[in-house]
């Protein structure tokens, strides 16, 4: 048995050391938002947050993921960063099929997290991880710079 | 193309609809639980048509006939509705069709499809006239209970109000009454200035589910009970397995069951890690069949071969051997573009749970009547006894037009107790795709003292998709998908003849991609039209205005995209612009300026496209300038690196390591201009990528010298 922690919760499931975060989430536990794209980490379809980083839930073995934090795109917008990009990726419409949009978002939550106001070289660097076949990238380019620009609704101390 | 057409009484008729139904986003315990309500409550439920459904609660569906792949129908569709319904977007539900093609064909093919771009364009009309029969019923439903003409009274956002008097009733208020109404014998269709939805930029209605993981794709089906499997056909079509040890895969933790069949074996187990370990686990001998040894040389060299021949001549102005012959000068070339995979971002799934007198399938369909048709024919069930769910679809392109993959998962499934969800590991989606066709073309010009073409010949060769898929369109040997944008060609030249060799190399599977015929004819003629303006030393835009004078259409998108790209103004050293030009059967013109840049060893850096657009009638103007963005994006991972190889019957690319496509870091900026007309609305969601292939190909010939006639362009480039 592994206990893990995601999305704040605890969860204790069955399932071998090395099999992938990815199915643990979605056939043990089904969390379904992370998705399956190409299985050996080449186009960040199933991008999850370990301590706020983002890894590759494909190729993580659960055994890795025991004692970290995970967050998954049921509840980044329960973040400032996720909730800023969510709402950046509505209002410039950025969205078609939507597949790998789970991964882009948890990517692009992770860039801003770690950098507020991102370059383009910085989003070339955190965003090029993560496929698209309907061609978004213009527009996530322009809604992380959106995102960027929006201040923090999150509450903050004086 | 030229199709069985449905007779509009036939979309507008529908019975009488009961409540309930399967609401998007709603998980399946909610939507078992709801259905059971509705059967017990059956509420009152206006119901004019197959599309829109009032209930006397105020509940506003709307009935989704055409799939949403990202393409933006599940917005535009309703904008269609809910314009001449007089409801608002944020008043609307949405639900998923049933399989019914007497209900929800496709216009142009006669059943139910999403495909061909042709979504907004067939049900423009529709749609609007359906929305407005519902309106015209509950107008006159609120007329009746006052009394009053119904010319004195009006619908806006749901509400009908006598205007004299101020009175008000809503449409759930009306919804019983309007559905004893008789139908309206004809209904008067808003004029176009006074739209408030078309037109505009509505924000697209699947998106806040896609932005939190809550989007239900055919791959998130969950049921009690249910397997997971993945499979391996045989790598060579018309191969069989020969052998089978599969004592190790069994031995696997969580592996249930192996499946094994003719054609395939697959692996039926707790969860996708373990079906994945015991598939790795297998031991499977192949026998390969009669592809066993066929490699790509094997098909060029059968596809050159039949252009040896004359084909079926597809469109014929004047004499254009003779004018070749008797021209001052001639040229000709021959030109050729690969197989190539979809690799649509949602791995290809299918679940099936298969019970004595019933199959139910959850997929992402683009046809869901063929889908309900195959598990129909492989269960022996009859058609009724097929329920299909459709969901979101991560993606099509044409590869969801194909239903192979709900057969495959309905034999597997004939052979497991209780529900079972088969999804295809990327390998298996790249090496079992239905491929877009590898064509073969030669294609001749005889040109004038001045360099002016007197006589154009285009010879080409391919499958007959059609001829397969939709029988009934292929007609006198030629292939209407084939020929697209070949027969369209708009320069006006006085001898003109376009032939089809339909050759049929079964070592793969062929079928639509995004765009088919014209994305190769397209590349064909706009970069055999500059190297016939190269040759005349003229500069490529002005050559093909002058050619233009009877497509003002054509002409207004290529001065525009002229203007906006700054054409002829300096570029840094090292950097070419291309242009190219298209017009086809989806009935939108396009011009696109491509800036790139080449590297010494041969890698094409693009820069910008520019891209300008007449689509006729916009009904959401983001949409069409985002599936003009997208398909641009797809178009250039198509024409630098997109190829599908084969060695030993077997397909040498795999996962997104050799199946190369854009990343973030490789996007140009990219600049999408849209017309304003009233012509009737044309088809967007694939010519942005058959623009951008030979716009490319020109930039790359303007940057270098170098002409590139085969695609993928980087690899031949390197070669030439």
């Amino acid at each position: 048995m592994v206990t893990l922690k995601i999305n704040g919760k605890s969860h204790t499931v069955d399932a071998s050391p090395e099999m992938p975060l990815l199915w643990v989430l979605r056939d043990l536990l089904g969390m379904n938002g992370t998705k399956f794209g190409c299985g050996v980490a080449l186009c960040g379809a199933c991008t999850v947050h370990l301590d706020g980083i983002p890894r590759r839930a494909c190729v993580m073995p659960v055994s890795a993921a025991v004692g970290h934090a995970i967050t998954t795109i049921e509840a980044i917008g329960a973040t400032p960063a996720g909730k800023k990009v969510q709402q950046a990726w509505l209002d410039l419409e950025v969205i078609q099929c939507g597949y790998c949009q789970s991964g882009q978002i948890m990517a692009a939550a992770a860039l801003l997290a770690k950098i507020p106001a991102p370059t383009d070289t910085d989003i070339d660097q955190a965003m090029s991880g993560n496929i698209c076949r309907c061609g978004t990238y213009p527009r996530i380019r322009e809604a992380i710079k959106h995102a960027a620009q929006t201040p923090s609704s999150a509450k903050r101390g004086a | 193309m030229t199709m069985a057409r449905v007779s509009r009484r036939q979309i507008l008729t529908a019975g009488a609809a009961t409540g309930g139904g399967l609401l998007l986003g709603w998980r399946l315990e909610a939507q078992a639980r709801v259905l059971g309500a509705a059967a017990k409550a059956a509420p009152s439920v206006f119901a004019p048509n197959a599309f829109i459904r009032i209930g006397t609660d105020g509940r506003i569906t709307l009935i989704m006939c055409q799939v949403e792949m990202g393409q933006g129908t599940y917005t535009s569709m309703p904008m269609l509705l809910a314009e001449e319904l007089e409801v608002g977007l944020d008043q609307v539900r949405l639900e998923h069709a049933p399989p019914n093609d007497k209900l929800y064909a496709n216009p142009l093919f006669g059943d139910q499809e999403t495909g061909a771009s042709t979504s907004v364009k067939v049900f423009y009309e529709p749609l609007r006239r359906a929305g407005a029969t519902a309106r015209t019923m509950l107008v006159a439903a609120a007329a009746a209970t006052w009394k009053v003409d119904p010319a004195s009274c009006r619908a806006q956002k749901g509400v009908v109000t006598h205007s004299s008097t101020g009175r008000t009733l809503t449409y759930g208020a009306l919804a019983d009454k309007a559905a004893r109404l008789p139908m309206p014998a004809q209904v008067t269709l808003k004029a176009p200035k006074d739209f408030k939805l078309i037109g505009t930029p509505a924000k697209r209605l699947d998106t806040p589910a896609k932005v939190n993981g809550t989007a239900q794709y055919g791959i998130d089906v969950r049921l009690p009970g249910m397997k997971i499997a993945t499979v391996a056909a045989s790598p060579v079509v018309g191969g069989r397995v020969a052998s089978l040890d599969d004592s190790k895969a069994k031995a696997i933790k969580g592996v249930r069951q192996i499946v094994r069949l003719d054609d395939l074996v697959a692996v039926v187990a707790d969860h996708m890690w373990a079906a994945k370990q015991g598939l790795a686990a297998l031991d499977i001998r192949w026998d390969d069949g009669p592809n066993a040894t066929v490699s790509i040389a094997d098909v060029v060299q059968g596809l050159a071969t039949a252009t040896q021949t004359s084909g079926v001549i597809a469109r014929k102005e004047g004499d254009a051997a003779a004018a070749i012959a008797g021209a001052p000068a001639k040229m000709e070339a021959i030109y050729q573009v690969p197989f190539l995979a979809h690799a649509a971002m949602e791995p290809i799934n299918c679940t099936v749970h298969v019970q004595p007198d019933r199959c139910e399938v959850w997929t992402g369909s683009q046809v869901l009547t063929r889908a309900q048709a195959t598990a129909a024919k492989v269960t022996g069930l009859p058609l009724e006894k097929v329920i299909v769910h459709n969901h979101y679809l991560g993606g099509g392109f044409g590869r969801r037009l194909e239903h192979d993959y709900v057969t495959q998962a309905v034999r597997i499934a004939k052979q497991v107790q209780g529900p079972v969800k088969v999804i295809w590991t990327r390998e298996e989606d790249i090496r079992h795709d239905v491929y877009r066709p590898y064509y073969y073309d030669r294609v001749a010009a005889g040109v004038d003292a001045r360099g002016q073409p007197i006589a154009w010949m285009h010879r080409l060769a391919g499958p007959a998709i059609l001829a397969r898929y939709l029988p009934a369109a292929f007609r006198d040997g030629i292939d209407p998908d084939g020929l697209d944008g070949a027969v369209h060609l708009l320069y006006d030249i006085p001898a003109v003849q376009v032939e089809f060799v339909r050759h049929e190399e079964p070592v793969l599977n062929t079928g639509f991609w995004r765009g088919v015929g014209v994305t190769h004819n397209t590349f064909v003629i706009e970069s055999f039209i500059d190297e016939l303006a190269a040759a005349a030393k003229q500069d490529p835009i002005e050559y093909r205005r002058a050619l233009l004078g009877k497509s003002p259409r054509a002409r207004a998108v290529l001065d525009l995209v002229a203007r906006a790209a700054g054409w002829g103004q300096p570029l840094p050293a090292g950097r070419g612009r291309g242009v190219s030009l298209l017009y086809s059967g989806w009935g939108s013109y396009l011009a696109q300026v491509a800036e790139v840049a080449v590297s010494k060893s041969g890698e094409v850096r693009v820069h910008r496209i520019v891209c300008a657009v007449d689509c006729g009638t916009v009904v959401n103007p983001d949409t069409v300038k985002a599936q003009v963005e997208g398909g641009i994006v797809f178009g250039i991972s198509g024409a630098l690196w997109g190829e599908v190889t084969l060695k030993n019957g077997r397909v040498q690319q795999s996962n997104f390591n050799d199946v190369r496509v854009l990343r973030i870091n490789e996007t140009p900026a990219i600049e999408v201009y849209l017309m304003t007309n009233g012509e009737a609305p044309g088809g967007i969601g694939e010519p942005g990528t058959a623009v951008t292939a030979p716009a490319l190909a020109n930039a790359v010939f303007a940057a270098t010298g170098k002409r590139i006639r085969t695609l993928p362009l980087e690899r031949h480039l390197r070669s030439a």
